[in-house]
């Protein structure tokens, strides 16, 4: 492998940007595809679904071995609330890297939430910054439409492979229409994640923790694309 | 701390940039129950310092040997490893999986 490829490979992977290093076994000429460089690409179709599931492999009846490589999902969480106190270190276990965006000052205290980043920022202000991408699990969990509709507006933009927020189906339904005369699109209300989590029964905040993160792991290892 | 990609792949640019001879080997495919899933990295330099697994810890000597002679010829190889050998009994591990790895010399 050129030297130069491997760093465009790394430089890849600090930048959040998918990538698939495409390795001839008998030991032909390497190369690197990105988004930007499928189409066209001799192994298209293989490299597509490489990149949908996340999966290295050898493409079946040939010689040529990819080296998949999709950005660590990361976490941002609206809302410095007790279900986030007990989501916060659970996501951490699984490998999310958690941000807490919340301008209640209140709540959103370093007492509340030792060790973890916690933005006192209305997302309009602390979202920008935070790079959120396609390889980003957004969970609004306030129930104030002041702070998540403007936040669910932002991950909608992003195309978060998860999206979820708290609230009933009543609250949920009252939501979409807010956004949607907001001008969000039918398909991005859809994506929402209303009630949050899996239905398993959850009734403390750590169970409906569980149950979130169980509906953020099933996206992202049955959903991404 | 477990290493990860960003620490294996990092190292190896920064060897070679550092100007070493530098290998890293890639596991391209497993039979049964391998101890580390396809696509998983072992970087390795020409002092033999190492970053990352192939396996469990059964046959990563082996692929530092391997790999000290790939960046000596700059030749690529493919290795296969049945995990279940006695060696791997000794260490506790019965997986019975099989691995073949590729070793290519980076630069």
């Amino acid at each position: 492998m050129r030297l130069a490829l491997l760093s465009a490979l790394n430089a890849a992977r600090s930048d959040r940007r998918a990538a698939v290093l495409v390795t001839d076994l008998d030991g032909g000429a390497a190369r690197l595809v990105t988004a930007e460089t499928l189409a066209g690409d001799p192994l298209e179709e293989a490299i597509r679904t490489a990149l949908r599931t996340g999966r290295s492999g050898i493409v079946e009846g040939t010689r040529a071995f990819l080296t998949v490589q999709v950005p660590p999902a990361r976490m941002v969480v609206i809302g410095a609330v007790h279900i986030s106190q007990a989501l916060v270190p659970m996501a951490r276990m699984i490998g999310y890297d958690p941000v807490i965006v919340d301008p209640r000052t209140a709540f959103a205290t370093p007492e509340r939430f030792p060790g973890v980043t916690v933005l006192a920022q209305w997302p309009d202000e602390a979202l920008p910054g935070l790079k959120v991408d396609r390889y980003t699990a957004f969970i609004a969990l306030t129930h104030d439409p002041k702070i998540d509709d403007p936040a669910l507006m932002h991950a909608f933009e992003k195309d978060c492979f998860y999206i979820g927020a708290l609230g009933s189906r009543k609250t949920h339904a009252r939501r979409v229409e807010r956004l949607g005369a907001n001008g969000a699109s039918p398909e991005a209300l859809a994506r929402i994640k209303a009630p949050v989590g899996l239905a398993i029964g959850a009734i403390t905040p750590a169970e409906i923790a569980v149950s979130i993160l169980a509906e953020v792991t099933q996206a992202w290892r049955q959903g991404i694309a | 701390m477990l290493s990860t990609d960003d620490d294996i792949l990092g190292q190896a640019e920064a060897w070679a940039k550092a100007g070493k001879g530098v290998a890293v080997a890639t596991v391209v495919e497993t039979w049964g129950s391998a101890p580390r899933p396809i696509g998983s990295h072992l970087v390795i330099d020409e002092d033999g310092s190492f970053l990352g697994s192939v396996s469990g810890g059964c046959v990563e000597g082996e692929v530092v040997t391997e790999a000290l002679d790939v960046i000596g010829t700059g030749k690529a190889k493919l290795l296969e490893f049945g995990v279940a050998d006695e060696t791997a009994w000794r260490a506790g591990l019965s997986c019975g999986g099989r691995i073949a790895v590729y070793v290519e010399k980076v630069g």
